[in-house]
């Protein structure tokens, strides 16, 4: 099943009187359970492409299928529902919440969940994420108090804890050493394999870019490769 | 459930950064405190102010005799001869919002004393409870009558300031005695300084003695009286049997020459001084002695009344509008020191909204809403200003302790404040919270993530 479905997503900024056209006409499938990642150098558009993967911004134009949903043209209140409940993010600096702990950062995004859920049963799933993560024993540690390995993992368990259908990791190693980096790509990995999560990993680094299982390549604003080449439904290139 | 974890989650980000937390309430900490501070001292020496005035007699209240009439001749006020003294005291027994009252027969008359003589604007016969009403029972000297020398009619008196100045040019006056229409009395009692009242009237020209003597002895004997009533009181009978058993003749029998249009009582009086519990039972006060009076006067209900009631109105509208001033004064200072502690409020707000914007952007990112955003800032904001206003109050409260240990003002505790406090640190928490938390609430996920 599609998870992701882009059609000729167009990006357009407006500078002034300048207008710069980052997304030039973006087509491709993600599929439920894959481990992609979006390689692309800077200035590329592959952040921008991201954001609108992300639901945080829309596109000018085309449409893009979320779960077999068309969100290209949402309310910003119903954007951050479907952030919330389908959307995992993790960035590069972790954006923890400084002098909180770690269960309570995980438990952060239950705050904005329009259902109301007891504090009780917040605080298991958290510590349950955190387990998965491999930092139960943590829960009470502060962000300053972790390193930077331990801090992505939060993340991650912070990402995870709504039960979200696609993870996005925006640069998620561009922070750390090559050691724990490799750590923190093994357990994409494995939650992808084990959980079926589908990973969608946003990196410039080609050997980042190698732990995925399929990798899309984006330059000037268009997808030159990375579309399954037995793909039926899409072209190799977005070009029109 | 969701507004507690709104206000839990404010709590939690406060805590982050609990010294700037402390600092930026702390202009309305000060604020507060100040506004309790003074409303506190303020109310009391509002209070003291208060009781200072009503030592002015807002607190009192004159019945007069009503206006007698005869053969279409009206005599003007005080003409009837009405008023008793058991009206005097079923007043004061039967007036719950009474405190006291005093029976007042008025002479005018000269007084002598060796060879100078004098003219007071006052000679009241009265009770001691005169002394009560007016709030005069301190003397400077000496003591006052006793209703024992009521009953006797004791040549007894009470004299003021004036007098002792004019009469006795300074010197002691106890034990000495002055001649009132030749009618010797013995000054046992001078009493205190209380200079002119709110008419230039001087209040200290006073002489003061038990009624009966003066009404029986003074004005009853003499042939010429100012006061209208007094010339036909002669016909109220020679003994005070009837009002206290066992007494003495009076003075001596001038046969009764009572040819006077009113059926005349036993004994009448000029006035009734009553002192109310407080300036503010005056009104009930009124009700209360015009309903018993009505009552004992046998009076019907289509009848006028036969005595008039009158309050001292300029003193009491003097009273509120002092109060009302202080209030005003204090409100208006309260008010700028709580603007400017809600400028410091927001400045502080902005500072934060701008170095937690990437926290902002994440919250976002995981699902928050604008509105979401603009509740967490501005709760964070209320939440301040009302631990601020709590602390606010309980240094107010230390302070104006402190004032009443240390300066001996009086101060007294003001709930309104209290209660007025809180609400106004609640709303400037909302007020200038506002801008931020919109500002907030607007930021851009993209942005804001990406901000450094």
């Amino acid at each position: 099943m599609d998870l992701i479905k882009l059609k000729d997503i167009i990006k357009v900024y407006n500078l002034g009187e300048i207008e710069l056209q980052v997304l030039k006409g973006i087509t491709m499938t993600i599929c439920a359970g894959e481990f992609v990642a979006l390689m692309g150098a800077s200035g590329s558009g592959k952040s921008t492409l991201m954001n609108i993967l992300g639901c945080l911004d829309r596109p000018s134009g085309g449409e893009y299928w979320l779960h077999g949903k068309e969100i290209s043209n949402l309310t910003v209140n119903e954007r951050a529902r479907i952030r919330n409940k389908m959307i995992g993010f993790v960035f590069q600096n972790f954006n923890l919440l400084s002098r909180t702990s770690a269960l309570e950062n995980v438990m952060m995004p239950f705050t904005y969940a329009h259902e109301s859920i007891p504090e009780k049963k917040m605080r298991e799933q958290a510590m349950v994420m955190l387990e998965r993560v491999g930092l139960a024993d943590r829960a009470n540690h502060h962000p300053s108090q972790l390193s930077g390995g331990q801090q992505q993992r939060v993340a991650i368990a912070r990402a995870l804890v709504n039960n979200p259908k696609l993870l996005l990791a925006d640069e998620p190693t561009g922070n750390l050493d090559s050691k724990t980096s490799v750590e923190i790509l093994e357990m994409f990995r494995e939650l992808n394999e084990k959980d079926g999560l589908t990973v969608l990993l946003v990196t410039h680094d080609i050997d980042v870019g190698r732990a995925a299982k399929r990798m899309i390549h984006i330059r000037d604003g268009l997808i030159v490769d990375g579309e399954y080449s037995e793909a039926t439904l899409t072209p190799v290139e977005g070009k029109r | 459930m969701k507004s507690v974890r709104t206000v839990k989650t404010a709590l939690r980000a406060l805590r982050r950064n609990l010294m700037r937390a402390a600092l930026t309430t702390l202009g309305i900490v000060i604020g507060i405190a100040a506004v309790i501070a003074m409303m506190e001292i303020g109310n009391g020496s509002s209070i003291a102010i208060k009781k200072t005035i009503a030592s002015m007699g807002a607190n009192t209240l004159l019945v007069l005799p009503g206006t007698a009439t005869s053969g279409g001749v009206t005599f003007g006020t005080g003409s009837a001869m009405t008023l008793t003294p058991q009206d005097a005291d079923a007043i004061a027994d039967e007036c719950p919002a009474v405190l006291a009252t005093a029976p007042i027969v008025r002479v005018r008359a000269q007084i002598v004393y060796g060879n100078r003589n004098w003219v007071p604007a006052l000679i009241y016969g009265t009770s001691p409870d005169f002394l009560v009403v007016r709030e005069w029972t301190d003397l400077t000297e000496g003591e006052t009558f006793t209703d024992r020398e009521i009953r006797n009619s004791s040549k007894v008196c009470v004299v003021g300031q004036t007098i002792v100045r004019e009469l006795f040019e300074g010197e002691s006056p106890i034990g000495k005695e002055i001649r009132i229409k030749n009618v010797s009395f013995r000054v046992i009692g001078v009493l205190k300084q209380k200079g002119a009242n709110m008419m230039g009237m001087d209040q200290d020209d006073i002489v003061l003695a038990p009624w009966t003597t003066i009404k029986y002895r003074v004005s009853g004997s003499s042939a010429t009286v100012s006061n209208q009533s007094a010339e036909t009181t002669t016909s109220s009978g020679n003994y005070l049997n009837q009002l206290y058993p066992g007494s003495s003749k009076l003075y001596p029998d001038v046969s009764s020459s009572s040819y006077g249009p009113q059926p005349v009582r036993f004994s009448n009086i000029d006035q009734i001084l009553v002192a109310t519990r407080t300036p503010e039972h005056i009104p009930v006060a009124m009700e209360q002695i015009t309903t018993l009076l009505r009552e004992r006067h046998r009076i019907r209900p289509d009848e006028p009344e036969d005595f008039r009631l009158r309050d001292m109105t300029e003193i009491t509208r003097t009273l509120s509008s002092t109060t009302r001033v202080i209030t005003t004064l204090l409100l208006v200072v309260a008010m700028i020191s709580l603007v400017v502690g809600g400028v410091g409020i927001m400045n502080i707000m902005l500072v934060s909204v701008t170095e937690r914007t990437r926290e902002i952007g994440l919250r976002m990112a995981v699902g928050a809403e604008p509105a979401d955003i603009l509740r967490q800032f501005l709760t964070e904001s209320i939440v301040l200003c009302f631990l601020g206003g709590l602390f606010g109050i309980s240094l107010g409260r230390l302070v104006s302790y402190l004032v009443t240990v240390f300066l001996n003002w009086p101060t007294a505790t003001s709930v309104e404040a209290i209660i007025a406090s809180v609400a106004v640190s609640v709303t400037v928490g909302l007020a200038f919270g506002y801008y931020p938390a919109w500002k907030a609430s607007r930021l851009d996920p993209i942005e804001a993530l990406r901000y450094e």
